[in-house]
């Protein structure tokens, strides 16, 4: 096991993201309570120096380094480049929630940090078990995050039921790992193609494994059937934690997907095709539909992320260039919008108050115009309404739907998205139309003011302008 | 010059926004928006010098006169996108556009100073209506840049509707009268029709030349000449032919052409600033510099032509024919107006741009000098613009008097007025269109010298009402009656500048050398300026044409009519009370249009509402597809349970699913 210093340097991010949660475990113990915000800009500073050492060793090419564990390439790039970028706005987001409900504490930026070095970890797999490693080091932090307001009920039922439905899905993946380690005699995701290329093993163990693997994966999406946990996490957790599950994770599972059936298993294209297709529908429809009946915007939110989910598969399912662009160009899109909307239900949250229900939106135009406007550009965005960053997203996958000539499968996504609408909209109709209840004057601290206002205003622009993101994610591939 | 190009349309936008979207004082809102539009105005001038003058490309290091400003999206070939097409054409819309609209700028704050009259008592929209007022003329001047700078079809539409959009709200503005909402309904639906010619004739282009850019689609016109379509089986029609009139319909719409005209008289119930800017010199002459600027495509089609041709001569003269009988001062110049359009389309269907963009500039001066004129007396009048109680104004008015006298000379072309200029090319045209066996260009060259007589004499019997003769006004008024303040009378007499002398000064340039080259095609055997020897012999040359004698007895007549023997008229009228009578009732346009058009689409629209729209697509698809989703929500809600064996359940059936589906044992 040799490996060379050259290795190490393209770890470097990781390696960083590691050493600070561990500082920070220590600072967290011996500082007095007063010095608490240096966690915070601990936090902080370690993301903006993990994305300085990413964006500093920028490549055309990919590189696998560690002994064939770890890859180096453009998407890996791009997708840190977003996950430290939400990251980052999470906890500028967080902050004010947190600290109404001693939650500001060192374990959460710890954990928090943990879950970004699992998802940068994941992001750069080549490897089943480096893949693995990162999925697990996400997902207990995750739990853990759930967990953290000891105080909630709900919170620790929410826990509860991910852990042990995550320990499920993990089961099954790694027996569908374990199964190509079977078949193949390897672990690495590049030699795994290589001996399917070879078309020399039963196509049914292939398609067998397949499934396990695509179970785990789905199970991290939240993709139907295997999305019964996202809505009971999405509302039992504090709303901060909610906000970390719901963006930058996607990403890392966007990247998890992309890294199990493209770089490993594109030879079997044709089976996970089909597979993708049909969560995709279920997803879609399910989504849409159940999102209606909700009076609670969190469960709501949670319902839209698994059709938006079902949106993502369909451009992975076309099993071309183009469509993983698509797919890519939608996650990034999603993961910005759902931030964007979860701090501003964290924005209209106080001490002792969660803004959870639908209703708590009622007139708020007329308590703050502003917020109400940054809100209504999110939600016509997740509708998919142009010039939003949405439709294009929508507009980019379901262009290459079609062009991969399943026009039946763009139709049905758009009818399902037609019914989405509603959900979006009822919210802008009560922002605008209905007479607030709640005339509590909404208390917010200047940054976070100032990044709401950008990222919502940043969904406009880019919309104005898609192409500069667009284009970012058609060098990927 | 991308920079100065990109300010001067965006500008007004700027200033626009400034007084209509902020909470600013009246200084502040007039301040703001007349600096932008001067500025802007002063840009196209330099840019004018520039590129109409001096002959330079303006856009990348003087190499293009395209330049596109964003791009939207591209769809398969279809590039979407926001550019300029900037050459002596547009240059000279620009000025003419920005200078008038500057003019009208600051006429307004005299003519709005006491608005709150206009609105009932306390209302919110009165308050502000000073502010407002402002922000649309800056929005419509903003809108008219982008139609004139235009380098392709769908920002050309954007602009054209966004002009629409404006004109619509300006004609509504005191939107507290009944009258005037009726109106702005009236222009908006009329030019919903046109705008439909317009939209397809933009797809017919779309779907023959497969993109929207000017300069492809005039490169690949002369292909497409001999291509005949199948509109309906068994009548074959040219493409070309077929696009021209689409196009041209949407140019009926917007310059006011029989049988879409019905809406302009109407328009009046506006603010008079904007019908000066609007409804006289600028909006309404968008169908003109269309048609001019697709003259490549026009070029091709000799039945679009005489359509037009024709159309063109029936408006010239017999919306001349309902100025005589009008009493509203401002209804006369509007009926003026139209019958200017007209002339204006005339000289396109004779192939001759270049003379009805000349008169299309010329007219815009002189038309809302009239205008702001006639906005003068208003004002002075206390808001009166009945011409039966007016009269003798000549001693209260002087400033008025002399610049509409300038503005009703230059109007019906007194040798050496700019409209002498214009408006005896134009006849000089037709007359050799005519020659050349063009169809209609006969029936155009009799209604146009008709035309010049009736012109002479609205315009006259005008300015004897309002300015000579007996003073008709009550005393009240009469104790008030004093010229308006100057930042009224320094736009007339500004306007009364370019009135005089614009027409002597650009003839040759316009008329008789390269200028429009690069941006008017007229095919060799359409030319018909060929011999140019000075202003002085072009006029010597007039004055032996019927059409100056014609004028002089328009004159003469007005004179005898209504200064002489002012008992007459009425004589007449109860002579031929027939032709009176259908005069007043406007050839019954309007009757038919409300009788038939609207009572018909009315009922038409019943039967739709209560049967299509309310059982089939409200009862059974809206609300029924509602239900139904409503319905499975509910249904799929339950299947959430939150007991965690049935979630994990629900994973092992999905994986079996999976397991049975996929994987062939």
């Amino acid at each position: 096991m040799n490996i060379p210093m050259s290795d190490l340097y393209v770890l470097l991010p990781e390696i960083f993201v590691l050493t600070m949660a561990c500082i920070i475990l220590i600072v967290a113990v011996y500082i007095p309570k007063q010095l608490m915000e240096l966690n915070y800009h601990l936090a902080q500073v370690t993301v903006i120096g993990a994305a300085i050492l990413t964006l500093t060793n920028l490549t055309e090419s990919s590189s696998i380094v560690m002994n064939n564990m770890f890859i180096h390439d453009p998407m890996s790039i791009l997708l840190k480049a977003f996950i430290y970028l939400i990251t980052f706005t999470v906890f500028l987001y967080s902050r004010q929630y947190l600290r109404a409900r001693d939650l500001y504490k060192g374990e959460y930026f710890v954990l928090s940090l943990t879950a970004l070095l699992g998802m940068q970890i994941m992001v750069s797999a080549a490897h089943f078990l480096s893949l693995y490693l990162g999925l697990e080091l996400l997902s207990l932090s995750l739990y853990a995050m759930v967990a953290m307001w000891r105080d909630s009920k709900q919170a620790s039922e929410a826990a509860m039921k991910y852990f042990v439905l995550g320990a499920l899905a993990s089961g099954m993946l790694l027996y569908g790992m374990s199964m190509f380690y079977g078949i193949t005699g390897t672990l690495e995701l590049q030699k795994i193609s290589e001996v399917i290329a070879t078309g020399k093993i039963e196509n049914t163990l292939l398609a067998f494994s397949l499934v396990f693997i695509m179970v785990g994966v789905a199970f991290k999406l939240g993709a139907v059937p295997f999305h019964m946990w996202v809505p009971d996490v999405y509302q039992g957790a504090p709303t901060a934690m909610t906000l970390f599950i719901s963006a930058a994770p996607k990403l890392a599972a966007f990247a998890m997907l992309m890294r199990l059936l493209v770089d490993g298993l594109q030879g079997l294209h044709t089976d996970w095709q089909g597979m993708l297709m049909i969560m995709a529908i279920l997803s879609m429809g399910l989504g849409n539909i159940v999102a209606i009946a909700q009076t609670n915007i969190k469960r709501m939110l949670a319902y839209s992320t698994i059709s938006h989910i079902g949106f993502l598969l369909l451009g992975v399912l076309t099993a071309t260039k183009e469509g993983y662009s698509a797919s890519m160009f939608y996650t990034i899109v999603y993961a910005l919008m759902s931030m964007g909307s979860f701090g501003m239900i964290l924005l209209l949250s106080r001490a002792g108050f969660e803004a959870e229900n639908i209703d708590d939106f009622k007139g708020l135009n007329e308590r703050s115009p502003w917020y109400a406007f940054i809100m209504m550009i999110l939600m016509l965005s997740m509708a998919g309404v142009p010039p939003m960053l949405g439709f294009w997203a929508k507009w980019s996958v379901l262009n290459q739907v079609v062009a991969s000539g399943f026009v039946w499968l763009a139709v049905v996504a758009v009818l399902f998205s037609v019914i989405g609408a509603f959900f979006y909209l009822r919210i802008i109709r009560l922002m605008y139309v209905d007479k607030p209840e709640d005339l509590t004057k909404i208390v917010v601290a200047a940054d976070m003011r100032i990044a709401i206002s950008i990222n919502g205003l940043g969904i406009l622009a880019l919309g104005l302008f898609p192409q500069i993101l667009f284009q970012l994610c058609m060098n990927v591939f | 010059m991308e920079l100065i190009c990109t300010l001067i349309v965006f500008l007004p936008l700027v200033g626009s926004i400034g007084a209509g979207l902020f909470d600013v004082t009246r200084k502040t809102a007039h301040r703001l928006t007349i600096v932008s539009v001067g500025t802007s105005f002063f840009l196209s001038a330099y840019i004018f010098k520039l590129v109409a003058l001096d002959g330079i490309l303006p856009f990348s290091n003087n190499s293009s006169n395209v330049l596109t400003l964003y791009q939207w999206m591209t769809l398969g070939k279809i590039n979407l996108e926001i550019g300029f097409l900037v050459d002596a054409l547009t240059a000279m819309m620009m000025v003419t556009v920005t200078f008038v609209s500057w003019m009208v700028h600051i006429y307004t704050i005299g003519y709005m100073k006491d608005d709150e009259h206009n609105w009932l008592n306390n209302s919110l929209a009165g308050k502000y209506s000073y502010q407002r007022f402002f922000s649309y003329i800056s929005l419509f001047t903003f809108s008219m840049l982008m139609l004139v700078m235009s380098n392709n079809f769908l920002q050309l539409f954007f602009g054209w509707e966004a002009v629409g959009l404006v004109s619509y709200l300006l004609i509504g503005f005191w939107l507290q009268r009944d009258t005037a909402v009726y109106a702005n309904l009236k222009a908006f639906l009329v030019n919903r029709v046109g705008d439909f010619g317009f939209l397809l004739g933009i797809a017919a282009v779309l779907m023959y030349f497969n993109t929207l850019d000017y300069k492809e689609v005039f490169l690949l016109a002369p292909s497409l000449e001999n291509l005949n379509i199948e509109i309906f089986p068994g009548s074959e029609w040219s493409a070309i032919t077929v696009i021209c009139i689409l196009l041209f319909i949407g140019a009926m719409g917007k310059s006011a052409q029989v049988p879409l005209h019905v809406w302009l008289p109407d328009s009046m119930e506006g603010p008079t600033p904007i019908s000066a800017l609007i409804h006289a010199a600028t909006m309404v002459t968008a169908g003109i510099f269309m048609v001019a600027r697709m003259s490549p495509l026009y070029e091709l089609s000799s039945t679009a032509l005489s359509f037009i041709l024709i159309i063109g001569a029936t408006t010239a003269l017999f919306m001349g024919f309902l100025g005589l009988v009008q009493h509203d001062i401002k209804r006369v110049v509007a009926y003026s107006t139209l019958s200017q359009l007209g002339y204006m389309t005339v000289a396109l269907g004779a192939s001759a741009y270049t003379a009805g963009v000349f008169h299309l500039m010329t007219h815009a001066f002189f038309k809302a000098l009239l205008f702001l004129g006639a906005g003068s007396v208003i004002i002075a009048m206390h808001h009166e613009q009945d011409m039966r109680k007016m009269g003798g104004l000549r001693k209260y008015l002087p400033i008025t008097y002399i610049t509409t006298l300038l503005g009703s000379l230059a109007l019906i072309g007194t040798p050496f007025f700019s409209g002498f200029f214009s408006k005896d090319a134009i006849i000089e045209v037709v007359h050799f269109a005519d020659t050349q066996g063009r169809f209609g260009a006969g029936f155009a060259y009799i209604a146009l010298l008709l035309g010049v007589f009736i012109t002479a004499l609205y315009s006259f019997r005008m300015f004897f009402l309002t300015f000579h003769g007996k003073e008709r006004m009550d005393e009240h008024t009469k104790e008030h009656l004093h010229e308006p303040p100057f930042v009224v009378t320094v736009p007339l007499v500004l306007l009364a500048i370019p009135s005089v002398f614009i027409g002597g000064l650009a003839l040759e340039t316009m008329l008789y050398s390269d200028f429009f080259k690069s941006s008017i095609y007229i095919m060799q055997e359409h030319q018909a300026f060929h011999d140019y020897h000075g202003v002085v012999s072009f006029v010597l040359h007039g004055l032996t044409q019927p059409p100056f004698w014609l004028a002089l007895a328009g004159v003469l007549t007005a004179y005898f009519l209504y200064i002489q023997w002012t008992e007459l008229p009425a004589l007449i009228q109860a002579r031929f009370s027939t032709i009176h009578s259908i005069l007043m009732d406007k050839y019954g346009f309007d009757r038919f249009n409300d009788w038939f058009i609207a009572g018909g689409a009315r009922k038409i629209g019943n039967v739709f509402s209560a049967i299509g729209d309310m059982k089939i697509i409200d009862g059974f698809f809206v609300n029924g597809t509602a239900n139904v989703v409503g319905v499975f929500s509910q249904i799929f809600r339950r299947m959430q349970t939150g007991l965690l064996y049935q979630y994990a359940f629900s994973m092992i059936i999905g994986l079996l699913v999976l397991l049975v589906w996929f994987v062939h044992f």
